[in-house]
C-alpha cells in the first residue's frame, strides 16, 4: 500500500474511533455536559488531561523549537515551563476549585469576589485567552491535513471541524474526556515510537531519555559532546549552555509558561469532572505523567533530529551535501515549503552555516524535527501514517477542551448565571450545544482566516492566563480579605497590561506597522520578551487588587465563609446541591 | 460547614501550608536554582553524556515535579484522615 492510501486508512480509522465514541457517549444532563458527569476515575482523568493540554505546538513544533529557534538549553523554558505548572496545579488550585464543586471558572471568580462584574470580567478574559490558543489548534489541524493527505488547507479544517462538532456537541465534557483518552494514546505512540528508533540507529539505548546521554554508536564520543561540536563548527552558540536572551528572560519566560497552565481555564475545569477533592490532587499528578512521556522525549528528539539533519547537509565528505545527491525526504519536504536551499555560490553542494552571507540552508522549519523524523530515520510507511494521526490527535484534542471552556462560560455563566438565571436544566442543556456550535463556527472562521498574528500566539495565551485568571484564584482561595473591587481591578490591571506590552512592540493587535517600541533587546523591560512577560503581568495584578482591597470594604462573611469551606475536603456533596 | 472548631481549622490549614511551602520550595530550587541559576555551576559536573545542569533543566526537574505531586497527594491524603475531614468512600 503507498503512503498516501495507508495515511487515509490510519487517519480514518482514528476519526471513525472518535465519531464512535461520540455517538457511546453522549451527555443528558448539563452535569454531563459541563463536567462529564463528576466521576471520572483520576487516572483517566490524567490521561484526558494531558491530551486536552499537549496541543499541535507540543506535539509538531516543540521539538523543533528547543533544537533550532532556542538553539538547545534556550528551550528548556518550554520543557520546564509546561510542566512545573502542574505542581502549582495540584497544590494551589485544584483541589479547592474541585471542593467548591461547580462547572466552570468564571463560577467561582464571581461567588468568591461576590460579584457579577467580576464575573463577567473573568468570562472575558478566559474567552480572550481560550480564542487566542484555540486560533493556533485549528491552523494545525489545517496544515497538518495539508501536509500528510494532500487535501487543502481548507477542506482540511472543515473535516477537523465536522469530527469535533461531532463529539463535543452531542457529548459536551463526556464525550470530550472519552475522545480525548483515546487521543492521548494515538499521540504518545506517533511520538514515542520514532524517537525510539533514533535513539537505537544513533546510540543503540531504546530509551531515548537515556539516549541522549550515552555514547555515539562504536565511537566514544557522547551524543551531546558532538553535537556541541558540530553546532560551533558551523558557528551556532553550544548546543548545551545556549541561553535565550538572558537568565532573566529565561526565569521570567518559564514562570509565565507555569502560572499561565496553572490559570488556563480548560485545563483547571478537567480537574472538575473526578470525584473527589483527594482524585483531584492525584490526577493531577497522573497528567503530568502522561506528559512527562512526551515532554522528557521531546529534548532527544531535539538534539538527535538535529545531529542528524547537520550530518545530512554536511555531505558524504563533509563538505555540504550534493545537491543531485539530496534524499528523497528532503524533496518531499521541499514542495511543502519547509526545507529550502539556495546555491549561492553555485557549487553544486548546499553548504550550512550560522553565517547568514553563507549559509544556503534557507529555509529550515522547526516543524521538520518532528515531522521528519521517520522518513531520516528510514522507518516504515505506518510510522508516518500514525505520525499524521497523532498531529490531528493532539490539534483536535485541545481545541474541543478549549471550545468547551469557552461555550460553558458563554452558556453557563453568561445565560444562566447573569442574563437568564431562570431557564430550566434543559434549555441550558440545549443552549450549551448551540453555543457550542457557535464557538465552532468561530473557531473554523479565525482558522480559516487567521489574523497575522496566528504563528507563536501559543505562548501568548499562557501569558495572558498567568497575569490575568490565576492571580484572581490564587487570592480567591488563600485570601479572605481580597475584596471585589481588588479583583477586577487586579484582572483588568493584569491582563491589560500584558496586552499592553505585547501589542508596544509586536503591533496593536498584532498589525505590525503599528507597534510603537520596536520589538528588539534595548526596548524591552528587564531584557524580558513579550512571550515571558506573563509574569510581570501577574504581579501587577497582586499588586492592585492588594493595594484596592485595603481601601473597599472588607467582604461580607458568607464569602469568608465560603473561603473557609473549599480549604477543607469534606462536604462537596452540599455545594453541588445549592 | 466544616466539622472541625476553629482552632482545629487553623491547624489544619497551617500544617497543609506549610507542606505545601516546603514542597514548593523543592520545586523552585530544582528548576530555577539547578535549571537556571546554577546551571554554569552545575555544568562543571557530569553524568554519563550529561552536564547536570543542563540535565536538570530538560529531564531531571521533570521527574522531581512529578515525585513532588505523588508525594502531596499522599501526606494530604493522610492529613485529611486525621482530622477526620476526608470525603466517604
Amino acid at each position: 500500500m503507498d503512503l498516501q492510501t495507508l495515511t487515509y486508512v490510519v487517519v480514518g480509522f482514528t476519526f471513525a474511533l472518535y465519531i464512535g465514541i461520540a455517538i457511546w457517549a453522549r451527555a443528558g444532563s448539563t452535569k454531563d455536559f459541563y463536567v462529564a458527569g463528576g466521576g471520572i476515575h483520576p487516572i483517566q482523568n490524567g490521561m484526558a488531561t494531558a491530551a486536552d493540554w499537549m496541543s499541535a505546538a507540543s506535539f509538531i513544533s516543540m521539538a523543533g523549537l528547543i533544537a533550532l529557534s532556542y538553539g538547545g538549553y534556550g528551550g528548556s523554558v518550554f520543557l520546564m515551563g509546561w510542566t512545573g505548572g502542574y505542581v502549582i496545579l495540584a497544590m494551589l488550585i485544584a483541589p479547592y476549585l474541585r471542593k467548591y464543586g461547580k462547572f466552570t471558572v468564571p463560577e467561582f471568580i464571581g461567588d468568591r469576589f461576590y460579584s457579577n462584574s467580576a464575573r463577567t470580567v473573568a468570562v472575558i478574559c478566559l474567552i480572550i485567552c481560550s480564542v487566542t490558543y484555540v486560533i493556533g489548534q485549528m491552523k494545525g489541524v489545517g496544515v497538518a491535513f495539508s501536509r500528510f493527505l494532500e487535501v487543502d488547507y481548507d477542506t482540511g479544517l472543515y473535516v477537523g471541524m465536522t469530527i469535533v462538532f461531532f463529539y463535543a456537541v452531542l457529548g459536551g465534557m463526556k464525550g470530550i474526556t472519552y475522545t480525548q483518552i483515546a487521543q492521548y494514546c494515538v499521540l504518545i505512540l506517533a511520538y514515542t515510537i520514532p524517537a525510539i528508533f533514533i535513539s537505537l540507529q544513533l546510540t543503540g539505548n531504546p530509551v531515548p531519555q537515556l539516549g541522549l546521554g550515552s555514547t555515539l554508536v562504536g565511537t566514544d564520543v557522547y551524543l551531546l559532546d558532538k553535537l556541541d561540536m558540530v553546532v560551533t563548527d558551523l558557528g551556532f552558540k553550544e548546543y548545551t549552555t545556549n541561553v535565550r536572551l538572558s537568565g532573566i528572560n529565561m526565569f521570567a519566560y518559564t514562570m509565565s509558561l507555569m502560572i499561565g497552565t496553572a490559570g488556563l481555564p480548560h485545563v483547571i475545569i478537567r480537574f472538575f469532572t473526578v470525584p473527589k477533592v483527594k482524585d483531584a490532587r492525584s490526577s493531577a499528578g497522573w497528567a503530568l505523567v502522561f506528559i512527562a512521556i512526551l515532554y522528557t522525549t521531546a529534548p532527544a528528539v531535539a538534539g538527535m533530529a538535529r545531529l542528524n539533519l547537520i550530518d545530512t547537509l554536511g555531505g558524504e565528505d563533509g563538505q555540504g551535501l550534493i545537491i543531485e545527491d539530496r534524499p528523497v525526504w528532503f524533496k518531499n519536504w521541499e514542495k511543502t515549503g519547509l526545507l529550502n536551499f539556495d546555491d549561492k555560490n553555485g557549487d553544486g553542494r548546499i553548504q550550512y552555516s550560522a553565517d547568514k552571507e553563507v549559509n544556503e540552508m534557507v529555509k529550515i522549519d522547526n516543524d521538520i524535527m518532528v515531522l521528519a523524523n521517520p522518513e531520516i530515520a528510514k522507518l516504515p510507511n505506518w510510522v508516518i501514517a500514525l505520525v499524521a494521526a497523532g498531529g490531528l490527535a493532539a490539534a483536535l484534542s485541545t481545541a474541543a477542551g478549549l471550545l468547551l471552556a469557552i461555550s460553558s462560560a458563554i452558556s453557563h455563566d453568561l445565560l444562566k448565571g447573569i442574563l437568564t438565571p431562570n431557564i430550566s436544566e434543559k434549555a441550558e442543556l440545549n443552549a450549551s450545544r448551540i453555543a457550542m456550535a457557535f464557538a465552532i463556527a468561530g473557531a473554523g472562521y479565525l482558522g480559516l482566516n487567521p489574523p497575522g498574528f496566528a504563528a507563536g500566539t501559543v505562548a501568548l495565551a499562557f501569558g495572558l492566563a498567568a497575569s490575568s485568571i490565576f492571580p484572581a484564584l490564587m487570592m480567591g482561595i488563600f485570601s479572605k480579605s481580597i475584596t471585589k473591587e481588588g479583583a477586577i481591578a487586579g484582572m483588568v490591571g493584569g491582563i491589560g497590561v500584558t496586552l499592553f506590552y505585547v501589542f508596544q512592540h509586536k503591533g496593536i493587535m498584532f498589525i505590525p506597522d503599528t507597534a510603537f517600541l520596536g520589538d528588539t533587546l534595548p526596548n524591552w523591560f528587564l531584557g524580558i520578551e513579550p512571550n515571558a512577560f506573563g509574569v510581570v503581568g501577574a504581579a501587577v495584578n497582586f499588586t492592585v487588587a492588594f493595594v484596592v482591597s485595603r481601601v473597599t470594604a472588607e467582604p461580607p462573611q458568607e464569602v469568608q465563609d465560603l473561603v473557609e469551606h473549599i480549604r477543607v475536603p469534606v462536604g462537596s456533596g452540599e455545594a453541588n446541591a445549592h | 460547614m466544616s466539622p472541625l472548631n476553629e482552632e482545629q481549622g487553623k491547624e489544619y490549614w497551617r500544617r497543609n501550608l506549610s507542606l505545601m511551602l516546603k514542597l514548593l520550595t523543592i520545586w523552585f530550587i530544582v528548576s530555577y536554582g539547578f535549571g537556571i541559576i546554577l546551571v554554569d555551576v552545575l555544568n562543571q559536573i557530569k553524568i554519563g553524556g550529561y552536564q547536570l545542569g543542563f540535565w536538570f533543566a530538560q529531564q531531571g526537574s521533570i521527574y522531581v515535579f512529578l515525585g513532588l505531586i505523588f508525594y502531596y497527594a499522599k501526606r494530604m491524603a493522610a492529613l485529611d484522615k486525621e482530622f477526620g475531614v476526608e470525603e466517604d468512600e
